[in-house]
């Protein structure tokens, strides 16, 4: 059963996808590790970083992808999810510091002593070990988006309204770590990091590791995904994204079902923070702002929505066109930015990924359409089912002029 | 004693002086050896000496007292002449006490100071404040009947006996009644004029009255107590009710700031159900526009620099609402039926019009002036209420007005509501829809423009501007609901007063939080608002 379910997960697509992935893991750890210094094959230690970087960025965008494109939720609040998870992660890190901070005190982080704080808050307890913190990095966020989805799917809060509201969530949380009192350290956040599970997080080892461990998370995520949405569950779920009502008219607990991938995706978001934390060595509330939310789902949407590869494609690609730019260009970046915003909804609403399969779909549509012409035994019907079947709905356009063959015959799409 | 036989002294002077003004004309050579005299011996006699220079009433002694308490008061060695001394380079810059009129420098071992200590100090404020409070402008003597009251000198009090038999102004009079009761409070007269006293600060009513009063009830006993006890408790709910008043001020100003920044988002989401992220940048141009238009005023006609606004005005509408077209001409027409893929496109414009404001005008805060009619602030009872504050309430009022104006009594109007409540059937019934779009896009981004100029009035006017504001506009729309201006009316000044009256009790952060958590919760039970447009779509 399990295995039946996974195993749908792969096709084609998903295995070109997951061989890359592998390859990633291996190389370039091996390649930033073995190969010497100065060889043609070394990986610096800050590219190592970066990309460890933009993978956990590109779990982000996928839990973006899940919600946005086979749901149809736009949420303009999944980086709070992302920035929970880190801070759940940030806290584990700021206990290992023990005594090695500036103030060497055994038992408070450095700010708490800034701010003459006698104890330690009790939210704190428990985020000295690291399967308490490592549960926190999924039950903080998954329960509040449980709590806010629950409310908001049950009022039946939906489109612009409930992108709004994801907004203001993020936004209110935005304030809330910028105060000092909430004892999360305040504009500062947490930082100067020492070690995670015993190695230092400096070590040229330990970043390697994390950006394996990067690779592997979004890998068993992509699976999970991938799964999720190819089985029935997944049907449905692209059924309330096209027509809620309809769905919900057919007997289905259309709440039940966002709620659902709501939680799994806020989760997903937390996991991609708590990884992306020891990696950049700082996380502040800066993470909460209602801006990066919206970036994230610019990278869903230039790679392709409602593709799971395209989600992760365009993370990697915007992130290296940003590190690239602001490194260039620091002027440019933010008309390249807005200008992408606008080139990608109004010229490739199907994102990267949608549109090659679209244009693939047709060249393989023409191809059999076009030797069935010619009088070869290519059976009539069962248009060839493309991977991507969902992005491609209105890539088949109805026949203007009814054939005789009842129309089940593959058009090519112009 | 001996400041009290002087201020008897300086009451009878100042009473000559009243009826014959001539007489306290000494002449500034008849003043100088007395002021010469302040140098002599220790602190006592210095004392004395400020006696007698007060004793002879002259206004003229006035700037040498002020110095001599602030130590800006020195004594050449050499002579035995006091001057005014301010550092100069490596000596000091002599101004002659009486004159006023520069008198050289000299070597910073030539000279040596005053000193005076913590009493001396007292005694000069409340004799510089008798010396003031028979001079002729009213704010002067406004201003010593004010520090008598801060000082709480019983020995001012003969002095303001005299200066309020001569008073003829009925606002200075006032003030001085009020110093006298607090002079009076803390001195040792007897129980029937410290309950007068408590009186006349009962009805004065403020907050300094009220720390008054509290030290009384602390200090005094008896029937003084009681009357203060009684007096304490009024003036607290009296203070309460202005409090609240003035919260309610706050959040109405705040609330029409909302307005204006939330209702042409409110036309635009209505009409077209598209939200326009760059709905801020509007504001922020419009906000540009008025320090381009300060700019030219300054350089070319500083004489109009009263009429800029208005001036503004109109250019910002007209500036805001052709980029508003231009974006709905170039981008949002073509993406009709997809509201979200709108939020995303105009969120890039967005980002490329702060850019391009950055790249123009720089990244820092630029400088736009208040007007002359927009700068100071009046009081009403315990409220302070500042004209800038005031005319943009008028002014988003007056925008409110008209805009109700235009869609209730124009054509466009009625398009504009057709088009809101049933797209396709006013499609039908002949009404160009993509025109009414542009012109309502147009309309909603213009009005954006005209915030912008209230806005830089009391806002930063930095490339960031519209950001601050987009997202608590976006909650005046969803809280007030769409298509029904009066509902945006009600979210933005219910939201204003919230805010204000929750920011003394949870702080400013806190409480926009809490506004915020309000607003996710009360979505829940109305989705579509305060103000819901009534229909029978399942699905808007």
């Amino acid at each position: 059963m399990m295995t039946s379910f996974l195993f749908r997960a792969l096709d084609a697509r998903a295995g070109i996808f997951l061989a890359i992935m592998a390859a990633a893991i291996i190389l370039v750890p091996a390649a930033n590790l073995l190969a010497p210094e100065g060889s043609a094959f070394h990986v610096p230690n800050y590219a190592v970083t970066l990309m460890g970087k933009y993978l956990t960025y590109a779990l982000l965008a996928l839990a973006v992808d899940l919600v946005w494109g086979y749901c149809g939720i736009l949420s303009l609040g999944h980086a709070a999810f992302f920035a929970l998870g880190g801070y759940a992660m940030g806290m584990y890190l700021m206990r290992q510091i023990g005594t090695r901070g500036v103030y060497g005190d055994p038992n408070l982080p450095d700010f708490m002593v800034f701010l003459n704080w006698q104890e330690l808050p009790w939210y704190w307890y428990g985020f000295d070990m690291f399967w308490f913190a490592a549960l926190m990095v999924l039950l903080v966020p998954g329960f509040l988006a449980f709590v806010f989805g629950w409310f908001a799917f049950r009022s039946r809060v939906t489109g612009v309204y409930l992108s709004i509201i994801t907004q203001a969530l993020t936004y209110a949380l935005l304030l809330a770590f910028f105060r000092n009192d909430m004892g999360f350290g305040g504009n500062n956040g947490l930082t100067d990091f020492k070690d995670i599970l015993g190695f230092d997080i400096q070590a040229d080892t330990t970043r390697a590791g994390l950006f394996a461990a990067s690779g592997v998370a979004l890998v068993l995520c992509f699976i999970i995904c991938r799964a999720l949405t190819r089985s029935k569950l997944g049907k449905v779920l692209v059924a309330v994204r096209d027509a809620e009502s309809r769905t919900r008219f057919l007997g289905y607990r259309v709440e039940h079902y966002k709620l659902f991938v709501w939680t799994l995706s806020a989760m997903m978001a937390g996991i991609a923070g708590a990884l992306y934390v020891p990696q950049v060595g700082i996380i502040n509330p800066g993470e909460f702002a209602p801006a990066n939310s919206i970036e994230v789902v610019i990278w869903v949407a230039v790679g392709g929505r409602g593709t799971l590869v395209g989600a992760v494609l365009g993370a990697v690609l915007v992130n290296f066109a940003k590190t690239w730019f602001t490194g260039a260009l620091p002027d440019i970046w933010l008309f390249a930015l807005g200008g992408l915003f606008v080139f990608v909804t109004l010229f490739l609403p199907k994102g990267i990924v949608g549109t090659v399969s679209q244009g693939w779909t047709a060249l393989r549509q023409r191809k059999v359409s076009a030797a069935y012409e010619a009088g070869s035994d290519v059976p009539p019907g069962a248009p060839p089912q493309s991977p991507g079947a969902t992005a491609n709905v209105s890539a088949t356009k109805p026949n203007p002029t009814p054939s005789a063959s009842a129309g089940a015959e593959p058009q090519p799409a112009e | 004693m001996s400041l009290l036989k002087s201020f008897f002294l300086l009451v009878g002077l100042m009473v000559c002086a009243a009826s014959e003004p001539s007489f306290a004309q000494s002449g500034p050579e008849a003043l100088r050896p007395l002021i010469n005299g302040l140098a002599e011996g220790k602190y006592a006699e210095t004392e004395k000496q400020i006696g007698a220079l007060v004793a002879t009433g002259d206004p003229a002694v006035a700037p040498a007292l002020e110095a001599l308490g602030e130590g800006d008061l020195y004594v050449r060695k050499s002579d035995g002449a006091v001057f005014i001394a301010t550092k100069a380079g490596k000596g000091y810059a002599l101004t002659d006490p009486l004159t006023l009129e520069q008198a050289g420098e000299a070597g910073r071992r030539d000279v040596s100071k005053i000193k005076v200590n913590n009493k001396l100090r007292r005694v000069l404020r409340s004799a510089l404040g008798s010396l003031t409070l028979m001079a002729a402008d009213p704010q002067v003597r406004m201003a010593a009947a004010e520090a008598i009251f801060k000082a709480r000198d019983p020995d001012g009090i003969e002095a303001l006996d005299a200066a309020l038999a001569a008073e003829t102004d009925d606002g200075v009079r006032k003030v001085m009644e009020e110093a006298r009761a607090a002079a009076v409070l803390n001195s040792d007269l007897d129980e029937p004029q410290k309950l007068d006293a408590v009186q006349t600060l009962s009805v004065m009513g403020n907050r300094d009255a009220l720390s008054l009063l509290i030290g009384v009830q602390s200090s005094a006993g008896g029937a003084v107590r009681d009357a203060a006890t009684q007096a304490v408790t009024r003036i607290q709910k009296s203070i309460a009710a202005w409090d609240a008043a003035q919260n309610i001020w706050y959040g109405l100003s705040l609330g029409s700031v909302l307005l204006l920044a939330a209702i042409g988002l409110a036309i635009t989401f209505g009409v077209m159900g598209v939200i326009n992220m760059a709905h801020g940048e509007m504001v922020m141009i419009g906000a540009y526009v008025t320090f381009v238009v300060q700019e030219l005023i300054r350089t070319s006609a500083p004489g109009l620099f009263d009429y800029s606004l208005f001036i503004a005005l109109p250019l910002a509408f007209l500036t805001s609402g052709v980029i508003g077209v231009a974006i709905e001409r170039g981008v949002i027409r073509w993406l009709y039926g997809r509201p979200l893929e709108t939020l995303l496109a105009t969120w890039g414009i967005s980002l490329m019009l702060q850019q391009a404001v950055r790249s123009i005008f720089g990244p820092t805060n630029q400088e736009v002036g208040n007007p002359d009619w927009m700068s100071g602030a009046f009081e009403i009872g315990q409220m302070t209420i500042t004209y800038n504050r005031m005319w943009i309430i008028v002014f988003a009022m007056l925008v409110f007005a008209g805009l109700m104006l235009v869609l209730k009594k124009t054509p466009f109007g009625l398009y504009t509501r057709a088009v809101t409540q049933n797209r396709r059937m006013a499609a039908s019934m002949g009404i160009r829809t993509p025109w009414v779009d542009a012109m309502t896009f147009g309309l909603g981004s213009g009005i954006a423009g005209i915030a912008g100029v209230a806005l830089s009035q009391i806002d930063n006017v930095s490339p960031n501007l519209g950001q601050g504001y987009i997202i608590d506009s976006f909650m005046v729309v969803v809280f007030g609901g769409v298509g029904n201006l009066w509902g945006t009316l009600v979210g933005a000044m219910t939201l204003g007063i919230v805010n204000k009256f929750l920011e003394p009790y949870a702080g400013a952060v806190l409480g926009k939080i809490f506004v915020l958590v309000f607003i996710i919760l009360f979505i829940q039970k109305r989705p579509r608002g305060l103000f819901a447009l009534k229909g029978r779509a399942v699905e808007a």
